[in-house]
């Protein structure tokens, strides 16, 4: 903390009636089992754009847009509380790829033209926007963008290929990041049915939908760029940063509910004639992951309070949180699938949905070891 | 402002016109941290005199104490206002030590008129210590079959039998004992009674514990046909292990608190040390893998730090949260592996235990390194910490321990 005064770490009433709201009705409406559904069914969409629009109604999609743009103007702290609660579900809605990645970089970067066109539909449910930044080499070095934005007579053409770009199959904007310059990158808003775009579904571990972009001299203009030109990386880390404590919040949810099974089952399952959560070596190891959980949730509340209210500990306690929340997450997991026992690694049981999403979320926006890493910059060493 | 806030700026302006210059950035704050006081104590220092003097006279060494007994007939939460000002500046409470922290609330809460009356306002003005008899050699986790025996012999109590790991018993005057009244309760937990002595009692011996680190608070303390009058028992006969739980959730969490220092301190004290050691007097520490140690280490401090201002502010919220009760097993951890790592910095340069070709700091960090592992086994064990978060905050079934 940079002051002895904490940041204030609790919900006020109303968001403690969101949370419950959203817990009950995620709970009822979204439950994780619908991962498995979705895969074996090989949905087209891969989510329910059913429940999308009656969380938009509900009013959860535009939390934080500003109210000009048909949002409530709440903060990112408002968003959070829903993200923790379809974390617990894990929810394969449009969460990340648009209320992270697209809105805030809208937010953060966009013309008003841009966000006249897109937040609005964001807020109503009926507008998707990703944005594409992984390529095929990137997990070696992401700051090597490969794609290209030629210069041509009426502005750019793109060519290049952007990887687990997340819903991309059905987003209606594609936010591409493109290097402008020998040293310089730019973000590009692509509309995807232009000539030139070609999308492939993926299928990862996680349930989470996926596409690879494929751009071949797709024409865009000085209208389509998002934030400044050759201003790509600044503007793409300080989204990383929001969609990092934003992903942070979903992972303390998960957490927080492959925990809360364990210790239902802990109490329920019995041998030896016992239930085994009478064994003191399962209890201490629950204990343990209840302890990362406690730690965790404060760090998570305190990112997202900064994201509001403190701009300049956004990296440093962005950082925190992602660390933090990646190593709990990997932890709760794992100790989940070892304390249900043999039913815990089948495919019948969602459990283990929980530990495929764990390592989904580590890898994304910045594993720990490179946050650490920021984080000893940030302090000087 | 609201009324807390005006409280904080005259709290603020308070310690800082009063608190002598000299302990600026010398402590942590903490409850056991500065100057303990009692008959036997030589501190010297002007300045520390001076600041308990001027705590005294304030009623600021225990704020929340009803004045009659000394104290400042403030709220806990005006209290917790006074000691974060005090740690915003790095000066220690005027008089610190277990009167203050651990047995002047049990008192205040199980005492009777008479004993709050003669023994609060000699711990409040830091002139008289107290120590603590809890533990005994078989009675350390189980801490219920200690068999200090306590036998009524008219109006006294003859007390028989061993305590160990009273901390401070010989620099204390009195001791405040779990001792066994009913040899044939039931259960172990009945038939303990908290009786008062003073140590300077015929029959009391105290003998000194040496720790690994060397030296250490740590004393045993032996009864022998000691007499102290009946009065001198709190709260019911036989009933006294409420009273023992009490005080042990207050060391739990006052170990806990007194665990966090500076936010930051940790990091940056095993920075400085990485420095000094591998010569790097700024900018990146070269070795990225330990740069990940001391993220990690950094990363754990200030995760804790919010902790314990997200317990705070529920608690003061009103409903306060079940996380309580894992400060101690966190704040113990942390101070390990701050500790650990501050060794590996320094390689062979912290195998020193006295002596030339050691720096005096280097010195000290290897004896405070040493003294750091008996921090998750003093006032609880983790063990038993997690047995407890185990059985009241998760619910798991009690097993055979």
């Amino acid at each position: 903390m940079s002051g002895h005064t904490a940041p204030s770490l609790l919900l006020n009433d109303e968001q403690k009636m969101l949370s419950k709201t959203a817990h009950e009705f995620i709970r009822e409406r979204g439950p994780a089992a619908r991962i498995r559904t979705f895969r074996d069914s090989n949905d087209e969409v891969g989510f329910s754009r059913e429940l999308w629009n009656e969380m938009a109604e509900l009013g959860w999609l535009g939390l934080q847009i500003p109210v000009e743009y048909d949002g409530l103007g709440l903060g990112f702290f408002d968003l959070c509380v829903v993200l923790e609660q379809s974390g617990r579900e894990l929810m394969p809605e449009p969460f990340v790829s648009t209320l992270l990645l697209g809105t805030q970089t809208l937010l953060l970067g966009g013309t008003e033209a841009q966000k006249k066109a897109l937040l609005p539909g964001i807020a109503g449910g009926e507008t998707l926007v990703t944005v594409g930044y992984d390529e095929a080499g990137s997990h070696r070095d992401s700051s090597n963008v490969v794609t290209v934005a030629k210069t041509s007579a009426d502005g750019f053409e793109l060519s290049g290929e952007k990887v687990q770009v997340l819903d991309g199959h059905l987003s209606d904007r594609i936010i591409v990041s493109a290097t402008t310059s020998d040293s310089a990158y730019t973000l590009f808003l692509v509309d995807p049915t232009q000539s030139g775009v070609t999308i492939t579904r993926q299928s990862r571990i996680d349930g989470l939908n996926a596409a690879i972009v494929r751009l071949e001299g797709v024409s865009v203009t000085v209208d389509d760029i998002v934030g400044e030109l050759d201003g790509g990386a600044s503007l793409l880390q300080a989204v990383c940063d929001r969609a990092a404590v934003g992903l942070s919040a979903q992972m303390l949810g998960a957490s927080e509910q492959a925990f809360a099974d364990t210790i239902e089952y802990l109490k329920e399952r019995e041998q030896f004639g016992v239930p085994i959560g009478s064994f003191q070596a399962l209890q201490h190891r629950a204990v343990s992951v209840y302890t990362e959980l406690a730690l965790t949730r404060s760090v998570v509340l305190a990112a997202a309070r900064a994201i509001d209210e403190a701009p300049d500990d956004i990296a440093r306690l962005a950082s925190l949180a992602k660390a933090t929340a990646s190593e709990t997450f990997m932890h709760a997991a794992k100790e989940a699938i070892q304390m249900h026992g043999g039913i815990g690694v089948t495919d019948e049981h969602d459990i283990g949905l929980y530990i495929k999403r764990a390592q989904a979320t580590y890898m994304t926006f910045g594993k720990p070891s490179q946050h650490r890493q920021r984080w000893a910059e940030l302090h000087g060493y | 402002m609201s009324e807390l806030e005006a409280f904080r700026a005259e709290a603020r302006a308070w310690v800082r016109e009063h608190a002598p210059k000299s302990l600026w950035g010398t402590s942590g704050s903490g409850p056991f941290e500065g100057y303990w006081g009692g008959s036997k104590c030589d501190e010297t220092d002007p300045d520390l005199l001076r600041w308990r003097d001027l705590g005294v006279e304030k009623g600021w060494t225990a704020p929340s104490w009803p004045k009659e007994y000394g104290g400042g007939g403030l709220s806990h939460q005006q209290e917790e206002i006074i000691h974060e000002e005090m740690k915003a500046i790095g000066v220690p409470r005027p008089v610190a030590g277990q009167g203050l922290a651990m047995f002047g609330p049990v008192l205040l809460k199980y005492g009777n008129d008479a004993q709050r009356a003669r023994h609060l306002p000699g711990i409040a003005r830091g002139e008289v210590r107290w120590c603590q008899g809890y533990s005994e050699p078989n009675a350390g986790s189980d801490l219920a079959n200690l068999q200090l025996k306590a036998e009524r012999d008219g109006d006294e109590f003859v007390l028989n039998g061993q305590k160990i790991w009273t901390s401070h018993a010989n620099l204390s005057d009195w001791i405040y004992c779990l001792t066994r009244t009913d040899p044939n309760a039931p259960k172990k937990q009945m038939g303990i009674s908290v009786i008062l002595a003073d140590l300077d009692t015929p029959g009391i011996t105290v003998r000194r514990i040496d720790l690994i680190s060397g030296y250490s608070p740590f004393c045993e303390t032996f009864f022998d046909n000691v007499r102290v009058p009946v009065d001198q028992l709190v709260g019911t006969e036989n009933e006294g292990w409420t009273i023992a739980k009490a005080i042990l959730g207050h060391e739990r969490s006052s170990i806990g608190r007194s665990i966090a220092r500076q936010p930051g301190s940790a990091q940056q004290e095993v920075v400085a040390r990485a420095r000094k050691h591998l010569d790097v007097a700024d900018g990146a520490i070269p070795d990225p893998l330990l740069r990940d140690d001391l993220a990690s280490l950094g990363m754990l401090e200030e995760a804790f730090h919010l902790t314990l201002a997200r317990i705070q502010q529920s608690a003061a919220s009103g409903t306060p949260g079940p996380e309580g009760s894992i400060t101690k097993i966190v704040g113990t951890e942390l101070k390990q592996k701050r500790f650990e790592l501050g060794m590996t910095v320094a390689g062979i340069q912290g195998l020193g235990w006295e002596g030339p070709g050691f720096d005096d700091d280097d010195l000290q960090y290897t004896r405070d390194w040493l003294r750091s592992r008996a921090s998750t086994i003093e006032g609880g064990s983790s063990e038993i910490q997690k047995n407890i978060v185990s059985k009241r905050v998760l619910g798991l079934p009690e097993g055979k321990k």
